[in-house]
């Protein structure tokens, strides 16, 4: 990048400018490539085949098949009922992970420690709180999927599975999230509390839950969006709902549902998005 | 206390206790709302409480997990596993380079450079980003594999399409909150767009292109990990084909690489994210 213009002059030679990036640019462009190379031949990337004569047909076809939409009055019934049994997986999960992540985020706390007070944390409830962490980096490590691809195991496919997958990897992600927003703040009014012969449960409800309360919230509201769409996804296992409805038009080739269902995904999918921002708007 | 003064008035002035609901309370009217909602959910999923809160539940539970041991570490299968991690990796890698790319094609035209930009094409952009991002990863492999058969290659596709709507926008965002003064001073000098962009936007926002797609990495190595679930590959095809024939042990040793490979990804994308912002 030139910092000073160039003289009129010079300008004519604008054409025979030289970039003075020119050498670093392309040896990173052609490291890039040359890692992309290998990448490519483990993903089996030939996208070329998607051109193929026969893989063409077949795409087209289907993408021919989504108009029009099939909207009779049964199918709409049932995108109702499917879409609502979305939502309510979602928040039904997003409740009790709740219920997880309430106690085990004060568990995590170090604001909450009464022997941090006064320096180090005595070792027992530093172990703890270190099980607990871990436990909560494990539980929201594991993909929602793949405990609902446990949970239909146990307790056979339907909303159950779907609620209770939500519930354990949002109980962790919550959790972790909680500890660390009631460490980021402003801890004063905690420890003064504390210091004063308050217990802790007395501490976190007067004075750490009502500074950081917006916060808390507005991160709810958010996870509760991001469980409208993950409940989608969990359907495709067998746990109920647009996915599962989805997922069945999608193995009978019928384009017309496909098409009714995506757009109804979506449009919950922006629903959520906007009624979410409105309330952390309204929440800051 | 001090005791110069009565703690309380003669005669306590009459009050009401205040009203637990207020038809013009706000945040009354919000809280009966989310109670609904969360009651309305519970009653009408039909959720099998009796499949988790009872004893039997947590036996069969507890047998289950005790399948899961030991994990399966036979060489063999684990050089098989190790193979699996490497597509998922290579998926993960391949598409969010393939997202950023195409992301950032679509910013350019659905950000605004200048104020003379009329950036006519940027509602349009803006929706094709929306729906791109709105579809998961997973539905998105779903309708793939119609067309690019079961494989890798279709969650690949899968990731950057995703990711392409999410990075475009957080591209878009970035590069129209840059500072105007280098593009500008381009631009009163006649230089052209193509131009502009590669030695005044492009240098400015790079760092924090960067740091967006890095981030997007981590989350796509994560969603790589499960989209085999639907046939696209990697690791989660290997999850739910063993699963699905019971076979725990194998499924213990699977759902092990896949932490470990989440846990390497998280610390090193944080070091490097360290190193870019340092």
């Amino acid at each position: 990048m030139s910092a000073n213009p160039l003289p009129q002059a010079q300008l004519a030679f604008a054409g025979k400018l030289r970039d003075p990036d020119f050498s670093s640019r392309v040896f990173w462009l052609s490291l890039a490539l040359l890692t992309l190379w290998p990448l490519g031949v483990a993903t089996e990337f030939r996208p070329w085949v998607l051109w193929e004569p026969d893989n063409r047909k077949v795409t087209l076809d289907f993408l021919a098949s989504f108009w029009p939409l099939v909207h009779d009055a049964e199918f709409m019934r049932m995108v109702a009922r499917e879409t609502w049994r979305t939502v309510a997986m979602a928040t039904a999960g997003v409740t009790l992970a709740l219920l997880l992540a309430v106690p085990m985020s004060l568990m995590a706390a170090r604001v909450l420690s009464l022997s941090a007070l006064s320096g180090r944390m005595n070792r027992w409830p530093a172990l703890v709180r270190w099980c607990v962490r871990a436990t909560l980096i494990v539980l929201r490590s594991i993909p929602e999927l793949v405990w609902a691809l446990v949970f239909v195991r146990v307790v056979g496919l339907g909303p159950t599975a779907g609620v209770l997958a939500i519930a354990l990897t949002y109980g962790g992600m919550l959790g972790k999230v909680y500890a660390e927003i009631f460490e980021s703040g402003e801890s004063h009014a905690t420890h003064t509390l504390m210091r004063n012969g308050s217990g802790r449960l007395q501490a976190f409800v007067y004075a750490l839950l009502p500074s950081h309360a917006a916060e808390l919230a507005s991160y709810t509201v958010y996870r509760w969006e991001c469980a409208i769409r993950s409940s989608v996804v969990l359907g495709f296992v067998g746990a109920g709902g647009l996915g599962q409805q989805l997922d069945n038009s999608m193995k009978m080739f019928n384009g017309g549902e496909v098409a009714t269902l995506l757009l109804v995904f979506m449009a919950l999918v922006a629903i959520a998005d906007s009624v979410s921002a409105w309330l952390r708007r309204a929440l800051s | 206390m001090s005791t110069a003064f009565p703690r309380e008035a003669a005669n306590l002035p009459y009050k009401l206790p205040p009203p637990l609901f207020d038809a013009r309370c706000r945040a009354c009217w919000f809280t009966v709302a989310l109670l609904v909602l969360v009651i309305a959910s519970f009653v009408t999923l039909e959720l099998d409480w009796a499949a988790f809160a009872s004893l039997e539940a947590g036996r069969s539970m507890y047998r289950f997990m005790a399948e899961f041991f030991p994990p399966d570490v036979s060489p063999k299968f684990v050089s098989k596993v190790v193979s699996a991690a490497w597509e998922t990796l290579a998926m993960s890698a391949l598409g969010t380079v393939m997202a950023a790319v195409l992301g950032l094609a679509l910013a350019v035209p659905a950000s605004r450079m200048s104020k003379q930009d009329s950036a006519w094409l940027r509602s349009p952009t803006r929706w094709l980003l929306n729906a791109l991002r709105a579809i998961p990863e997973l539905v998105w492999a779903a309708l793939l594999l119609i067309s690019a058969g079961l494989g890798p290659m279709a969650g690949t596709l899968a990731l950057a399409l995703h990711t392409s709507g999410v990075l475009g926008r957080l591209f878009a965002e970035a590069m129209e909150n840059i500072p105007t003064g280098p593009g500008d001073a381009l631009r009163t000098q006649g230089v052209g767009p193509l131009r502009v962009f590669a030695f005044a936007t492009l240098p400015q926002v790079l760092p924090q292109l960067m740091s967006y797609t890095l981030y997007r990495w981590e989350n796509n190595i994560r969603a790589a990990a499960v989209l085999g679930v639907v046939g696209a590959g990697g690791l989660g095809q290997m999850l739910s084909f063993n699963m699905g024939l019971f076979l725990m042990n194998k499924t213990a040793t699977i759902l092990g690489a896949m932490l470990l490979m989440v846990a390497c990804v998280d610390v090193l994308s944080f070091t490097l994210r360290r190193w870019l912002n340092r």
